[in-house]
């Protein structure tokens, strides 16, 4: 099984410790993963924006790179779900997109494909779950609070596995934290009192370590946390899975 | 780089208390209709069949509205098509004159207030009395609804006790819930009895019986239609149903979802007046939906039932208020209603979206909400309206991600960013800094980490 990471540009520049967690997490699992070098972005910031248009070279260039692995794993569920639900529509007449179906978030790729049922690394803390919105309604690691079934999460799963570590979830569970991408430069406003309500409902949970499956959240988070003095550290779940590994 | 919606948002905010209070007020309704939805086992099937049931019905709407109709005048009633708004006012005024009618009480309709119908007809001299008590509070005050359920939950009893003291004579600083609603009932009364016709929205038209169905909470439409000797009812094309097997979904459906309560009070079935009444005219109104049936992007938002859940549900809604809106539905369907109608006019609502899914999550017809709030942001530079600014930046965007020689420079240089003194920084002209502090970018990016780890 051939592994391609696809670390998005944020992470790589912003989050460089949290590809190599991934990397590191992956290797430790013994699998057979690459990074392919001179990768960049998907083009969601622009697409989300409403300048679609700018993501199919992107989208082309990713193709390239990463259509002869057997996954594409990744640490961002945002990114992975731009990928995966409008790849296909964006490469429409040009060819056939294989990398959609071939891309996955790591914590699903590391639940569902690989099933990790054993213990992981060390964390012994409380930590807040960030349910990232794409996460729970585009590709399913949780099940959204908005459906009635019967209840699952697979971050969960993932960091109960991890010794010491004590997860807990705030109020409002899946409720947005406001980033939203370049929602969070026009709506500003409303940007930071959704990152400043949902940071503090984090805290409340008496946890100093919030994490999910999303640095683009946390990023946002972290930065409202900061401009407001809070006192909160931020990891992603791969960092945590792989504490001390 | 702001719009329209964000401008309105911010003002919004700053009275962080009553800010709060909204907040609040919504998402417990939104708990309401959770504890709902978790109580019906079948709940998610529904969804999916309600939304099957619309699907099918717009997709055949001509057949289901001839047989809607012809069944409608088998009835006794008497069927009227308005194209727009316009022909919509006109055609209820002209059965107004008709029969000489100086006073109209009405029951909750969103399709009044979308054609412009109250002040039209005021100002061709009859007197219009909203009697939804919600709505009855917004006609005194002089405002629009702020909510398509609620629409004056914007309001808080102190606000409707000055109100009622100042319109309605009620006991000086007596603000008890109990008395205004008893005071708003004697006054509504005297307007039931005294009026020479009434007016109901249809939530529903049933295609195989002709029969309009209307769900209120407090009885008005009923007391509407019993009072006076002439019923007018108005409904948008898209509400017609097929049969009453498909109204049994929607009827569980539609106040579990919008108030959290298992049923509405009221669930009227209209078909034809009573023996000593004038004849039921039942108006059919397009004003740009056939049009919008055939938007392949689009045309699901006609699915909508106006439950209003999804304005309930989120986050920007609940942080932002009704009023943050340029059109008079607000919300994620407001949004997306407000582009079909006047895409020019309305595309500053666009921006009020994380794409974060909730409310098509939420909405029992399952409109694609969130998606079609993203592909009218795609075309919003077609439409004139995209932002110069956030135009540039994807631009600038592209052309760094589009060549991994610029990216990798760009990135190698990110670091020298933290050396950048904060008020620089953090300044005016960096929106990211107005919430945010700013981040630390790392010495090395992961594309240099990996070949050190590799090695």
């Amino acid at each position: 099984m051939k592994i391609g990471l696809f670390i998005p540009c944020y992470v790589d520049v912003v989050y460089p410790q949290v590809g190599v967690a991934t990397y590191k997490l992956l290797k430790h699992l013994g699998l057979d993963v690459t990074y392919p070098l001179n990768q960049t972005c998907c083009g969601q910031p622009m697409a989300n924006a409403g300048f679609e248009k700018q993501a199919i070279p992107l989208a082309e260039k990713f193709e390239d790179k990463f259509k002869e692995f057997d996954y594409v794993v990744a640490p961002s569920v945002s990114c992975t779900a731009f990928v995966k639900l409008n790849y296909s529509r964006l490469l429409e007449g040009k060819h056939e997109c294989l990398t959609s179906s071939k891309i996955m978030d790591v914590v699903e790729f590391l639940h569902d494909v690989i099933k990790v049922n054993h213990p992981l690394g060390t964390f012994p803390h409380k930590v807040s779950l960030h349910n990232s919105c794409h996460g729970v309604r585009e590709l399913g690691l949780s099940s959204p609070s908005e459906e009635h079934v019967t209840p699952f999460n697979k971050i969960k799963d993932l960091l109960n596995l991890v010794e010491g570590i004590q997860v807990l979830e705030p109020e409002r569970p899946d409720e947005c934290c406001g980033f939203g991408g370049m929602f969070a430069i026009e709506e500003t406003a409303v940007s930071a009192q959704m990152g400043l309500d949902k940071v503090q409902r984090h805290m409340k949970t008496g946890a100093r370590f919030i994490t999910g499956p999303d640095c683009s959240c946390l990023m946002h988070m972290a930065g409202v946390a900061k401009k407001q003095g809070l006192n909160v550290e931020f990891k992603h779940v791969v960092e945590i899975l792989a504490a001390g590994l | 780089m702001s719009t329209g919606h964000s401008k309105a948002a911010k003002e919004f905010l700053k009275n962080q208390t009553y800010a709060k209070w909204h907040d609040a007020t919504f998402w417990a309704v939104r708990s309401k209709r959770d504890n709902m939805a978790y109580g019906l086992d079948e709940w998610e099937q529904l969804r999916e069949k309600a939304s099957q049931i619309k699907r099918h019905t717009i997709t055949h709407l001509d057949e289901y509205l001839d047989q809607f109709a012809t069944n409608a005048e088998k009835n006794g009633c008497i069927v009227h098509w308005a194209k727009d708004a316009n022909e919509f006012n006109e055609i209820v005024y002209g059965i107004l004159k008709n029969h000489n009618v100086k006073k109209i009480v009405k029951s909750k309709s969103m399709l009044t207030e979308e054609c412009g119908m109250n002040p039209y007809l005021e100002e061709h001299g009859i007197e219009v009395v909203e009697t939804d008590l919600g709505e009855r509070i917004i006609q005194l005050k002089g405002q629009a609804p702020s909510h398509i359920v609620m629409p004056a939950i914007h309001l808080n009893h102190d606000d409707v006790g000055e109100l009622f003291e100042e319109k309605l004579g009620s006991e000086k600083g007596n603000h008890d819930p109990t008395y205004l609603t008893y005071v708003a009932r004697l006054s509504l009364r005297n307007e039931f009895l005294t009026a020479d016709a009434g007016m109901t929205g249809g939530n529903f038209g049933i295609a195989e019986t002709g029969d309009i169905v209307v769900c209120t909470n407090e009885g008005n439409a009923d007391m509407s239609t019993s009072c006076p000797k002439l019923h007018i009812a108005a409904i948008g094309l898209e509400k017609i149903i097929p049969n009453y097997d498909c109204l049994a979904v929607f009827q569980r459906m539609l106040c579990r979802a919008g108030t959290g309560q298992p049923t509405t009070t009221f669930t009227s079935h209209f078909r034809k007046a009573r023996p000593t009444a004038h004849p039921m005219h039942i108006v059919l109104v397009d004003n740009g939906r056939s049009e919008w049936i055939g938007n392949p992007e689009h045309w699901e938002a006609l699915k909508c039932i106006r439950c209003g859940s999804c304005m309930n549900t989120c986050p920007v809604y609940r942080r932002s208020g009704g009023y943050s809106y340029s059109y008079f539905i607000p919300g994620p369907i407001g949004i997306n209603l407000g582009m079909l109608r006047d895409p020019q006019k309305h595309s500053g609502n666009v921006s009020a979206c994380t794409l974060c899914n909730s409310c098509q999550t939420v909405c029992p017809a399952k409109v694609n909400l969130g998606d079609q709030i993203y592909l009218w942001r795609q075309q919003l530079d077609e439409f004139g309206t995209a932002n110069p600014e956030k135009k540039l930046i994807c631009k600038g965007l592209g052309t760094v991600y589009g060549s991994s020689g610029i990216y990798n420079l760009g990135t190698a240089l990110a670091h020298w960013a933290n050396i950048i003194p904060s008020p620089l920084m953090n300044c005016g002209l960096n929106p990211w800094a107005e919430g945010h502090k700013m981040m630390e970018f790392p010495k090395k990016p992961f594309h240099k980490l990996i070949k050190e780890i590799e090695k």
